[in-house]
């Protein structure tokens, strides 16, 4: 744990006359849970789109296992490692889970001159990485449409690991999830940070963070409050340091943690 | 994590479960029907087996590019503009200017796949519905024709195609038949009924498996196979399901698009050869309407209009159902405009079932 894995300095994102990142900074070790916490429109997902090659920064570097990086599109970030799972994009309904796992990483077997989908490899592995996670799939080609949100976000975090991810993003993953999927999915969050995979968690809710994270970075209105780690912050001040320093919203009877 | 509140499918259930159910029920019902109204008419007969068959593989052709476009998350609505269009330029170079058929053939086909990569690229880059775009070349194309025809000629028909084709080594890949020896045997076993007087004597009413026929079953094979057993497969399923989605896992959408783009003209640029072989001649009408009738067959094959979810054989069902509707309507003395009552109504079914399939897939309430 010396040198970070990732390591992004002073990223500015500008759209036309819109200053979406003024100057963010943030690192993410191997083997460790780093939350990206902010409101709604405090530039997480820009920031995790310029890590992921979507959008170039405007300014500002991203140094990646010691190199600096210039990716241009999102291809190039997943080459080097960095894997993505967004919240409504993970997965294709009316796909069959294999299809959907290998979809972009398609392995392929030669019948003569012909190159066809290796299906019986393709079913298996999919069938073995599921149950890693904790999934029993009653088959392959079950379309992802019949599985929950949670066991969806499962699968595309699955993908990404096995594919060989070093760097996994995961973009509000449980933000729409109920109580057990959203257990389910912080348990899996924390089988792949101790296969030493650095995960960088968005996510606006403290409670979520506070069970998984290592450390913890609070955006602003596209500016970084600080970072933390675990044990030097209580829930409160986080919940505070989203909302920027104002007092949020109380009513009468309210206990504080209502959120 | 057996959820006890997900009921047991059936196998049975589940195996219904796919595009081409709706097809094949509706291939069964049609047949049926027609075997009961038009039985005795000929239609079931060698010839009449021939005469829809052909009409079908016509339908088919078209069904099958439009089938990928449409997995693919797009439309192409110059297909019938493209049949007339590729038409008139092989009368055109081959008649008019005196060039090799096959020089005419090829140069159509590169128009054709230029004009499909042209529509892809202008849905690609302005981000338009291709519904606008391809509607746009509809127009386009059929202007185009009818003036191309009419400064070169005067006339909107150009005939003497099957003259210049004669000798020619690639037309006879599009017009003429198959297995004819075959057929002859058939014939001679007492299978197939042959003429009883006039030139051809002795030689059965039916010659051979038409090229059409042979390019239709063709593509259908290639398009099922790509589609379900190959990586540009699943890409297609992808482009069409959620192209943001596949994009962010390293799919080339754009590539996947202007290529089914591409390879829905080359089918409307075989169809028109054929029909330009077979005739004779080419006119600067044909192919009105194919566009919408080659999207209805795709529709009854369990495609679904948004993208992401089909089957090329579904399409070539509803390729068949087409044809032996259309042709069983002459066979049995129908009143020929019911087709198109037919049509509509079919269309409608289709899109209801594919609906009810479509949730039974993604457990939508």
């Amino acid at each position: 744990m010396n040198t970070p894995l990732v390591q992004m300095k002073d990223i500015e994102k500008h759209f036309a006359s819109v200053i979406a990142l003024g100057g963010v900074s943030l690192d993410v070790y191997a083997g460790e849970c780093h939350c990206l916490l902010g409101d709604n429109g405090a530039g997480k997902s820009t920031f995790i789109k310029t890590m992921a090659g979507v959008h170039k920064p405007t300014k500002g570097t991203i140094t990646f296992e010691g190199q600096e990086m210039n990716f241009s599109r999102p291809r190039d970030a997943m080459d080097a490692g960095i894997a993505t799972v967004y919240q409504h994009l993970a997965m294709i309904p009316l796909m069959s889970v294999t299809r959907n796992f290998w979809m972009g990483n398609e392995p392929t077997k030669k019948i003569g001159p012909i190159s066809v989908m290796d299906f019986e490899k393709a079913n298996a592995i999919t069938m073995s990485e599921m149950k890693k996670m904790g999934i029993n799939l009653r088959e392959p080609n079950q379309a992802v449409g019949t599985l929950s949100g949670g066991e969806r976000q499962t699968v595309a975090i699955a993908r990404a690991v096995y594919f060989g991810a070093k760097l996994l993003i995961l973009d509000e993953p449980t933000s729409a999830l109920g109580v057990r999927q959203t257990a389910n999915v912080l348990a899996n969050v924390d089988r792949v940070r101790n296969q030493g995979i650095a995960v960088v968690f968005i996510t606006h809710n403290v409670r979520h963070a506070m069970a998984v994270g290592d450390r913890f970075t609070v955006l602003n209105r596209g500016k970084t409050l600080g970072t933390a780690k675990r044990g030097e912050i209580t829930p409160d001040e986080l919940q505070n340091m989203m909302a920027g320093g104002e007092e949020l919203a109380t009513f009468e009877g309210s206990s504080g943690d209502a959120v | 994590m057996s959820d006890e509140r997900v009921k047991q499918v059936s196998k049975l259930q589940r195996a219904m479960i796919r595009p081409e159910l709706g097809a094949i029920a509706g291939v069964v019902l049609v047949f049926v029907f027609f075997f009961m109204i038009a039985g005795d008419s000929g239609m079931f007969a060698p010839k009449g087996i021939q005469n829809w068959t052909v009409v079908s593989a016509q339908f088919a052709i078209i069904a099958v590019g439009a089938c990928l476009l449409m997995i693919a998350g797009e439309f192409d609505l110059s297909v019938g503009s493209m049949i007339g269009f590729a038409g008139i330029i092989i009368a055109i170079l081959s008649v008019q200017w005196g060039l090799p058929v096959w020089v005419s053939i090829i140069a159509a086909f590169i128009l054709c796949l230029a004009l499909g990569a042209l529509n892809g690229f202008l849905v690609i880059k302005t981000g338009l519905p291709s519904f606008i775009v391809t509607l746009a070349f509809l127009y386009i194309l059929r202007g185009l024709t009818i003036w191309l025809s009419i400064t070169t000629t005067q006339k909107t028909i150009i005939g003497g195609v099957k003259q210049a084709a004669e000798g020619d080594w690639l037309a006879p890949l599009f017009g003429g038949t198959i297995l004819t020896g075959l057929f002859q045997w058939f014939a001679d076993l007492g299978l197939i009924d042959t003429f009883s007087r006039g030139s051809r004597m002795g030689q059965p009413v039916v010659e051979g498996v038409p090229m059409l026929v042979v390019w239709a079953i063709g593509l259908i094979i290639f398009g099922q196979f790509v589609l379900t057993r190959t990586k540009l497969g699943n890409w297609i399923f992808a482009s069409g399901g959620d192209a943001e989605a596949a994009r962010y896992v390293g799919v080339p959408v754009r590539r996947v698009k202007i290529a089914m783009f591409m390879f829905t003209a080359f089918c409307a640029c075989v169809f028109a050869t054929s029909q330009v072989m077979e005739f004779g001649s080419a006119a600067a009408d044909r192919g009105l309407l194919k566009e919408f009738e080659a999207i209805i067959c795709v529709v009854i094959g369990g495609a679904l209009l948004t993208g992401g979810y089909g089957s090329v054989v579904g399409a070539a069902l509803g390729a068949l159902i087409f044809g032996v509707v259309q042709q069983g309507l002459f066979f049995s003395g129908a009143e020929s405009s019911l087709f198109r009552v037919f049509l509509g109504t079919i269309l409608i079914l289709a899109v209801i079932l594919n609906t009810y399939i479509r949730r039974m897939i993604t457990g939508e309430r």
